[in-house]
């Protein structure tokens, strides 16, 4: 497994130790030489979210995404400004319920699970059924 | 040419308890006032059951429900939320646009030029709205705001419309106007419209045929633009900056009645300590409270309304001062014997606290008037997220919470409260 170093989440965590080395008062002195440098934090919402007024988060429950990496209690990232295409993971309702799926479009009209233990979800005529939105991403909790 | 859009959401509250709930897709829904007092928002489904704006609900209660239709308690949370959302997706496509209220924001369409385009945008606009946030929205297009409004109107009472209406001909303009009361005009209330009635006129088309010169005299500048714009000369303009608030209300509806002083006196303070709080988050102070109390409008025997008003020499924003204005103006309006079920407060006369003109001369008051506001701040991060420090004169429950028994979820603002899949 290879893990690559992305950056500091805060620098505001050092330890007390080094606040109070200085028992006097500094004057100012030689300029830090990384205010040139300064960059924001990384944000994970800029990360997960680029349309945050079309992005809403989606609980899950069960395990019928858990070949797709969406474990039960997941918070899906979704987006309902992106068209949902073939293969796309989308949230949808299907006769008043949200579920989640692989949406199948060809060669019929189908909603997949990523288990072996649920049977897909091929849409009957006169069954009601909205996506509501693509999903982006999961999140799945550990601690 | 130039044109204005007024972009309206259609039944906000109702759409937003929509937007969660696919199974209510074709349901009635109706939205209660905060405790569940009266109907303040009604579905489509919900108006075509004949249930009335505002109607206090348990008159319809047992009819609605009996028949299928679906309840809820105002979710201000949610509402808000999708506003923001709706309001941030109309700022990505104009440069300048007003939020006039939770679910009206009128734009400037500089980049429009013809009718076409307009209608264009509009189908556009709408078609966004309901894709990225679920919410329907219909729009009217016009060269003047008072004339958005009534192309709002023609968009949402034109069946099987696209939710679009584009006025920009004189010709059309016309034609709509002669079918329209004075009373649906932008502005004009029912005083006024009687007062124009009385005169001979009826329809938006004769009060824009009325003497211009008539109507600042015998009305105000107001009328006069509201005509102007009538005629297609835009007189109000979009003022994309919010205005600071002007004013602070607190109020509640009680759920028994209230006969007794020193029940009241607890919960008035309850009220002006809110009212405080809020005042300070807007970075404000008052110069004027008042106090509001009165018996249920459905008691007719006994009724009594009470106001008045207490003003401070000098502005503050500190709730000791608000709390001791508010005891002298309750003491002053309350009348023994009255069964009260409402009261509030409201604070006036803000002036911005970094432009404050001291009080030469002490007056009597001025000596029990305080102004702390190092004090206040400490406080208020002490009761930020739960109330710690109470004011002697408070009831110990702090401000009654309202009651809403049939609230939808938080779905967006909250992490325990998201929509979940099956």
């Amino acid at each position: 497994m290879t893990v690559n170093y992305l950056g500091l989440i805060s620098a505001n965590d050092l330890p007390a130790s080094f606040t109070k080395f200085f028992v006097e008062p500094v004057s100012v002195g030689f300029p830090s030489p990384a205010n040139d440098y300064l960059e924001s934090p990384i944000d994970l919402n800029k990360y997960l979210i680029k349309n945050g007024a079309a992005t809403f988060l989606v609980r899950v429950s069960g395990d019928s995404m858990l070949n797709a990496n969406i474990a039960d209690q997941a918070i899906l990232i979704v987006d309902r400004s992106l068209k949902p295409k073939h293969g796309s993971i989308v949230v949808a309702s299907l006769d008043g319920d949200f579920v989640c799926k692989r949406l199948q479009l060809k060669p019929r009209l189908c909603l997949l699970p990523e288990n072996t233990k649920y049977e897909p979800i091929y849409i009957q005529h006169g069954q009601d059924l909205d996506i509501m939105g693509t999903v982006t991403a999961a999140i799945n909790k550990f601690e | 040419m130039k044109f204005l859009a007024l972009v309206d959401c259609d039944n906000f509250y109702a759409s937003c308890e929509r937007v969660f709930r696919p199974d209510l897709k074709k349901v009635p829904i109706v939205v209660l006032s905060n405790n569940d007092g009266c109907v303040i928002a009604r579905s489509k489904e919900a108006k075509a059951m004949g249930i009335k704006m505002g109607v206090p609900w348990f008159k319809v209660k047992k009819a609605y429900l009996a028949q299928g239709g679906k309840v809820f308690s105002s979710n201000f949370a949610l509402y808000g939320d999708l506003s923001k959302r709706v309001m941030n997706i109309l700022d990505g496509m104009v440069k300048k646009m007003e939020i006039y209220s939770i679910d009206e924001a009128f734009l400037d369409l500089q980049h429009i030029q013809n009718k076409n385009q307009a209608y264009e945008f509009g189908i556009y606009c709408r078609n966004t709205i309901r894709q990225w946030v679920g919410i329907p929205v219909r729009i009217g297009i016009a060269p003047t705001k008072t004339l958005t409004k009534v192309a709002s109107h023609v968009a949402k009472h034109t069946n099987g419309g696209m939710g679009v209406c584009c006025l920009s001909n004189q010709k059309d303009i016309a034609h709509i106007l002669k079918t329209l009361p004075i009373r649906e005009i932008w502005g004009i209330g029912n005083n006024l419209s009687r007062q124009l009635n009385q005169m001979g006129v009826y329809s938006a088309y004769e009060l824009m045929q009325t003497d211009i010169r008539l109507i600042r005299k015998k009305f105000s500048v107001v009328l006069e633009r509201t005509v102007r714009e009538l005629r297609g000369e835009s007189c109000i303009q979009i003022e994309d900056h919010a205005d600071p608030k002007k004013q602070i209300v607190v109020s509640r509806s009680f759920r028994g009645k209230i006969e007794n002083l020193s029940v009241l006196k607890p919960l008035i303070s309850n009220f002006a300590v809110r009212a405080g709080e809020k005042l300070r988050h807007e970075k404000q102070k008052c110069s004027q409270v008042s106090v509001f109390i009165s018996t249920s409008r459905f008691n007719k025997q006994l009724q009594h309304r009470g106001f008045g008003s207490f003003q401070f020499p000098y502005p503050v924003d500190d709730t000791r001062s608000i709390l001791m204005g508010s005891k002298k103006i309750l003491a002053k309006i309350f009348k023994a014997g009255y069964p009260y079920s409402k009261a509030g407060i409201l604070l006036s006369h803000f002036s911005h606290p970094t432009l404050i003109q001291q009080c030469l001369f002490q007056s009597k008051d001025q000596q029990s008037l305080k102004q702390n506001t190092n004090l206040m701040e400490a406080i208020d991060m002490l009761n930020s997220n739960q109330t710690q420090i109470y004011y002697a004169a408070q009831h110990p429950a702090g401000l009654s919470p309202i009651q809403k028994s049939m609230v939808s979820p938080k779905y967006t603002t909250n992490w325990w409260e998201l929509p979940t899949t099956k």
